[in-house]
């Protein structure tokens, strides 16, 4: 008796955000996707009925006793919980965050991860962050990733990119100012290198600043700046010397509403479309000189050595994107049937199926690998750069072969595989290209040998 | 004040359940286990309460196998302050469960035992309520509002009942059972995960409870719901009409 007044008083609820039998509800009511159809009413099925991760549950790296493969006991207990939170208050909202090119509006996704406290991952506690390493946030940017590739990459760019870079590189003045809005969420944070003719040869960049009583103005444009429609705080590379090439660069912070700052256009992207990029204005700004990161001069080492963290942390998306690509999969193969017996049981397939399932592992445990090493303080730039070639390149691969998989309906914009592709390819261009990444890697074994 | 939480490791509850071959059960063999979430709801509530200063000390129990460490370390993540391990494998039905809860609440004395109403596994929802039978103690089952005045000996259960809520008012100490509306389980946080790695899981076994586990009742066959049929096409209203009387039989 009680299933019938379950079934209609849940109805009357009301309640927000992370509530998790009540956003298990509107899932179960709302999609029919033909993973989520229920069998029999129990209370078990409301909370089973999420699309996500039916056999992917079974299949992850932890497997039932708990030991995982690849992290230790507190670490898998964190990407859980991560996980968890991801589902919940971010998966959701992914398919409408890519379908509308912007964030939900009705929830402040920033506040909410600010509240988990995932921006601060890598800041030290006296600021309000949790003092830990490279590792949990590749493993944070993992599980947000298969959630959703967008909200990921500009976690991304907000909690590596921005918050860590000022962690690393500012002033106790500057991290006391900016830091604590930045890990709550209240703030936005964005970095910006590339100009519109200055990409891969991002030395080459000619936004410029002269310097004046007090400080610079700056003039010119950045181009694809992550977050920086929404940002509050960016960190802008400029050349404080023309003539000095990649000695001539210094960083900047940069504050939303500075007098000849300005914003263009948000990009109408291919994929990660939600993550808000555009191009950055300069006429004319002053900024003074205390808003320098780092020395006049040094923003080549700002930028470089931040340039290996963010490959690292960066690499870790594509390892969500490819779970999510097997958490669509592997329910879809059992459940789709021809010639009489479900697809998952052609050879075929199941050869798909296990190449998707080491490459995921194989970029995983490299990725993992490469995190601890740069934990242990031994960050080394070929191997940040060939983590994020490796795992960025399967990631796209894998997603080609989710869409295979599901056939006909992988083409769909219905099912999510067409946007796992279109996000996916994104890491093989951000944080310099697939090219680029390669050539780095060539030098530097070219050097050391 | 003291609360005593029992925590039921369940097969995660975004696992598609598969049952055995030989139906004696469903299968568990490398399957992703989580606490249940009747549970983690009256632990979330517990927590609730010593946050607001009516209790003292939150104390999670959990029966099984070895793996239950795992379900009590995510409850002393969550904030828990102990835990305590009933450790036996042997299979525990509502009745055994109860009388092990009994054994604990005689050595422990806590003012509140705090239960989910149910597990989404076998679907019992009958632990509870005999607990609160053994020891003699008022129950509030199915609480979807559970509120305290400071200092006071009872406490005040709203129950989402058929013709509206109910409210009662418990002696303490008493049993409540969460209900799925009661409150919103937080999640673990890092630090607190990292916190609850110190936290003491002290490892007791049914003899020592002084509980015999006996075989009350035998699972003799467990299979699949029946798959729901696909719908039909009607061609009328009539023939509509004609179905719901005669066929479904619901007008």
């Amino acid at each position: 008796m009680w299933h019938t007044k379950f079934w209609t008083s849940t109805i009357k609820m009301q309640r927000q955000g992370a509530n998790l039998a009540g956003r298990l509800w509107s899932l179960a009511a709302t999609r029919t996707s033909p993973w989520t159809q229920a069998k029999h009413v129990s209370p078990a099925i409301i909370f089973a009925s999420r699309p996500m991760s039916t056999s992917t549950a079974i299949m992850e790296e932890g497997m039932g006793s708990g030991r995982s493969l690849l992290l230790d006991d507190t670490a898998e207990q964190f990407k859980e919980s991560v996980r968890h939170f991801s589902q919940e208050n971010i998966a959701p909202h992914a398919a409408a965050i890519d379908h509308n090119n912007s964030f939900p509006t009705d929830v402040n996704l920033w506040k909410l991860m600010g509240d988990f406290n995932l921006h601060g991952i890598t800041v030290p506690e006296e600021f309000g962050g949790l003092g830990l390493g490279y590792l949990y946030h590749c493993i944070a940017m993992e599980e947000i990733s298969r959630a959703s590739g967008a909200v990921a990459l500009s976690y991304g760019a907000h909690s590596n990119l921005c918050i860590n870079q000022l962690v690393r590189n500012g002033t106790q003045a500057q991290k006391e100012k900016y830091l604590p809005k930045l890990i709550s969420g209240e703030h936005i944070g964005a970095l910006a290198m590339s100009e519109p003719n200055s990409g891969s040869d991002v030395v080459s960049m000619k936004c410029r600043a002269g310097k004046v009583e007090g400080g610079y103005v700056l003039n010119g444009n950045k181009m694809w700046c992550t977050n920086g429609p929404k940002a509050n705080t960016l960190i802008v590379y400029v050349k404080t010397d023309v003539h000095a090439g990649a000695h001539g660069i210094t960083a900047f912070i940069i504050e939303k509403g500075m007098e000849g700052f300005s914003t263009a256009q948000k990009l109408d992207k291919l994929g990660m479309r939600g993550s808000d990029t555009c191009e950055l204005v300069f006429e004319n700004c002053f900024v003074s000189n205390d808003q320098i990161l780092g020395q006049e001069g040094k923003g080549v080492y700002v930028m470089m050595s931040g340039l290996d963290l963010e490959r690292l942390v960066l690499a870790a998306g594509p390892l969500g994107l490819m779970q999510a690509c097997l958490d669509v999969v592997l329910p879809y193969v059992r459940e789709r049937q021809q010639f009489g017996k479900p697809i998952g049981e052609f050879q075929l397939m199941q050869g798909k199926l296990a190449d998707m399932y080491t490459k995921m592992q194989a970029s995983r445990a490299f990725v993992y690998s490469v995190a601890r090493m740069c934990d242990a303080g031994h960050a080394d730039r070929k191997d940040c750069a060939s983590v994020i070639l490796f795992s960025a390149e399967n990631a796209t691969q894998m997603a080609l072969q989710a869409i295979q998989c599901l056939g006909g309906n992988g083409y769909v914009n219905e099912y999510p595989t067409g946007r796992l592709l279109r996000d996916a390819k994104l890491y093989e261009i951000g944080a310099g290209t697939s090219e680029i990444r390669r050539m780095l890697i060539g030098r530097e074994l070219f050097k050391e040998g | 004040m003291k609360i005593m939480v029992a925590v039921k490791r369940v097969i995660d509850y975004a696992v598609k359940i598969r049952v055995k071959a030989d139906k004696s059960g469903v299968e568990t063999t490398n399957v992703k286990m989580a606490m249940n979430p009747f549970c983690e709801i009256a632990l979330e509530e517990a927590l609730r309460l010593r946050e607001a200063g009516h209790a003292k000390e939150v104390v999670v129990v959990s029966m099984g196998g070895p793996q239950c460490a795992e379900t009590l370390r995510t409850g002393l993540a969550m904030g828990a302050d102990r835990a305590i391990h009933v450790s036996t494998t042997e299979l525990l039905h509502p009745l055994t469960v109860a009388k092990l809860l009994r054994g604990l609440a005689e050595s422990e004395k806590p003012n509140m035992l705090l239960l989910g109403k149910q597990a989404i596994d076998d679907d019992a929802n009958q632990t509870g309520q005999m607990i609160a039978g053994l020891l003699h103690w008022p129950q509030g089952t199915f609480a979807s509002k559970v509120a305290m005045e400071k200092g006071s000996d009872s406490v005040v259960v709203e129950r989402e009942v058929d013709g509206g809520l109910e409210s009662l008012k418990l002696q303490l100490p008493a049993v409540i059972t969460a209900d799925l509306r009661l409150n919103q389980p937080r999640y673990a946080t890092l630090p607190n995960i990292m916190k609850a790695k110190k936290k003491p899981i002290s490892q007791v076994t049914p003899e020592q409870l002084g509980v015999k586990i006996s075989r009350d009742l035998e699972i003799v066959e467990v299979i699949e719901p029946p798959k729901r049929k696909a719908g039909v096409m009607v061609a009328s209203v009539d023939e509509l009409l004609d179905k719901l009387k005669n066929e479904a039989r619901v007008i």
